[in-house]
């Protein structure tokens, strides 16, 4: 068949449930600023083809895939589109399973590679993927000497999002590469199902220290959050403290955020730290050591015990909210 | 058994961190090089299954300029038994294409059963290079594991995935990338220090793995451009004498951030 001028293919993220993942919105909604989406599920339900069309895929393209093999089979669904659609571009969200399957669509198909965009447009000579580099500290760009992107996109830093779009469904012929595939079990969730805010692309995130001393008293934390609508993060002390999982961590080794409002509680502000959060809009930082530097990037500053601080801050939002 | 870890030479996250404005690449003049913690990790599920099955041999290789000798050794003084350290002027700005088939090709010389390596460099942020890697030498692939056992004919674990953790199984050769959830490397005491240098440390070319260069070989990503963002600035700071969170709350208002 034939498919939209200027393609760009698009790697949907499934879930263990078959839905789609958070990102598909942002990665299509990226693809469409640089020319038609075509996505690529493995693996989905039938909701998943729908919410990929109404993200605004003018093409689906689906493959059955193998939860208990890792990897190999969404590489070789993504190789046969690839080979099929022939695009200006492949987006594939940096998620853990993101980045394994473009590392190796790369090497088979000898392309270059671009990791951890938090952009992607079009110029004269091609398609260009934007980075933020040592926590925003500096921008880049990259692009190839020739042939065709993969770029990874980074989760939640893409704002723009495509019309809904009536797409075409087609089921792909995948040729087994023959390439053996780790024995993969199945999923269980770190976390229950929450009504908060995911912490990737939120506007605001509430994150806790060693401060908060265990993790019992990192409840505190979480009420702020709720207090706000915010979404729960956590430095790397408090994670490896067990006060939170690690996929809350925000920092070089965890997740970058770039919220329109940061609170930083109990968190004394090293610079890994800083490198996830200091994009923020606006950040507010509770720290009983006033030389503690995270005051150095707050715009709002208190120095003051948390224990006495943070429960009047939920109080007076409370008492706004009635 | 012998284990190939792979070990990387970056700039301390502890300092000033900077990018050449010209070129885009690290600007290694700044500030401190340290060996990056993550592949200190690596290398520490590596010696613990060489604790006690003493026929291990444990291989650190790295792909970094001359100057990068000194991390090397640190690998040795670790524990590892020797090194093999990829050196070659051409490898400057080497993007991940590049970067992963120079390392396949110093891996295949040295035929191991597994290959560990950090799940994400501090510097680079790829996380990308074990997957690729695995496609290189056909080995399978079990990436981001929080948990590492290493059996004879095979490695289980248990990944971290995007949704929750899986266990999963990996028959030998395999690459395996791991999460900062394994414990740091053991410290390097004298003694070790010392041995380290000793130990073999093979330095190896582009020409000596067969490995082009050659923009024109393939694809590869560059930098167009490159821009250093403005540092933030401290703003407001007050001691809570009772009414702080009144006055955080009224900042918020103003800022529409409630
Ligand atoms: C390679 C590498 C990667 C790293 N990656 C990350 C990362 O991704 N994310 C990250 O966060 N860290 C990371 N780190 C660790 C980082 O260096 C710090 O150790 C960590 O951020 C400290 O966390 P913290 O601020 O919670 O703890 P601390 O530095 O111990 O600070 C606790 C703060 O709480 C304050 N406090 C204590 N009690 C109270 C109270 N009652 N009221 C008010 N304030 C109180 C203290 O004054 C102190 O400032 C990394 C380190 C390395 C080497």
């Amino acid at each position: 068949m034939g498919y939209p001028e200027n393609p760009i293919l698009v790697v949907i993220d499934v879930d263990p449930a078959g839905g789609v993942a958070s990102s598909t919105g942002a990665l299509i909604g990226a693809a469409s600023t640089i020319g038609a989406p075509v996505a690529l599920i493995v693996g989905g339900n039938l909701g998943a083809t729908d919410a990929a069309a109404i993200a605004g895929a003018q093409v689906v393209l689906t493959a059955p895939g193998d939860p208990a093999a890792l990897t190999v089979p969404i590489t070789d669904a993504l190789q046969a589109a690839y080979r099929q659609v022939k695009p200006d571009a492949v987006l594939i969200s940096n998620s853990i399973a993101g980045r394994d399957v473009a590392g190796r669509l790369a090497v088979r198909e000898k392309l270059a590679v671009s990791v951890d965009a938090i952009g992607v447009t079009r110029d004269q000579e091609g398609i260009v993927a934007h980075h933020s580099v040592y926590g925003g500290s500096f921008l880049t760009n990259s692009a190839p000497t020739h042939g065709t992107p993969v770029i990874t996109v980074r989760q939640g830093a893409v704002g723009a999002r495509a019309d809904a779009a009536t797409a075409t469904v087609e089921e792909l012929q995948v040729p087994a590469s023959g390439a053996v595939a780790a024995v993969a079990g199945e999923i269980t969730a770190v976390e229950q199902a929450s009504s908060r805010p995911e912490l990737r692309g939120a506007s605001k995130v509430v994150s806790g220290g060693r401060g908060l001393g265990s993790k019992e008293q990192f409840v505190l934390v979480e009420q702020l959050a709720d207090a706000l609508g915010a979404a729960i993060g956590g430095s790397r002390a408090a994670v490896d403290a067990g006060y939170i999982p690690y996929a809350h961590q925000v920092g070089q080794t965890g997740v970058s955020v770039s919220p329109q409002l940061y609170v930083a509680v109990g968190i004394s502000g090293a610079i890994q730290h800083r490198a996830g959060m200091q994009t923020a809009k606006t950040i507010v930082a509770i720290n009983k050591d006033g030389e503690a530097p995270i005051f150095d990037i707050a715009d709002f500053g208190i120095e003051g015990d948390l224990f006495a601080v943070v429960p009047q801050i939920i109080e007076a939002l409370e008492a706004r909210k009635k | 058994m012998k284990i190939y870890v792979l070990v990387k030479e970056v700039p301390d996250t502890y300092g000033d961190r900077k990018l050449d404005p010209e070129t885009g690449l690290t600007d290694r003049a700044t500030g401190d090089v340290v060996l990056d913690e993550i592949t200190e990790r690596a290398l520490e599920v590596a010696l613990c299954y060489a604790d006690e099955n003493p026929d291990t041999d444990v291989v650190a290789l790295s792909m970094s300029p001359g100057s990068a000798t000194a991390s090397v050794r640190r690998a040795l003084a670790i524990g590892a038994a020797s090194a093999v350290h990829i050196v070659d002027e051409d490898l400057r700005g080497a993007d991940l294409g590049l970067t992963a088939e120079t390392l396949a090709a110093a891996i295949r010389r040295g035929e191991p059963d597994l290959v560990i390596a950090g799940n994400l460099s501090t510097d680079g942020s790829g996380g990308m290079i074990p997957a690729m890697l695995a496609e290189h030498l056909g080995y399978v692939q079990a990436t981001a594991l929080s948990a590492v056992e290493i059996g004879a004919n095979s490695v289980t674990g248990t990944r971290s995935a995007d949704a929750g953790t899986q266990e999963v199984a990996a028959p030998l050769p395999a690459v395996i990338s791991i999460t900062e959830a394994l414990p740091d490397a053991r410290f390097p005491n004298l003694k070790n220090t010392m041995a380290a240098k000793k130990k073999p440390l093979e330095v190896l070319s582009l020409a000596d793995l067969g490995v082009s260069a050659d923009p024109a070989a393939a694809p590869r990503t560059i930098l167009t451009a490159v821009s250093e963002k403005p540092p933030r600035a401290a703003g407001i700071k007050i001691t809570n004498d009772g009414d702080a969170a009144g006055q955080l709350v009224e900042f918020l208002m103003q800022n529409k951030l409630v």
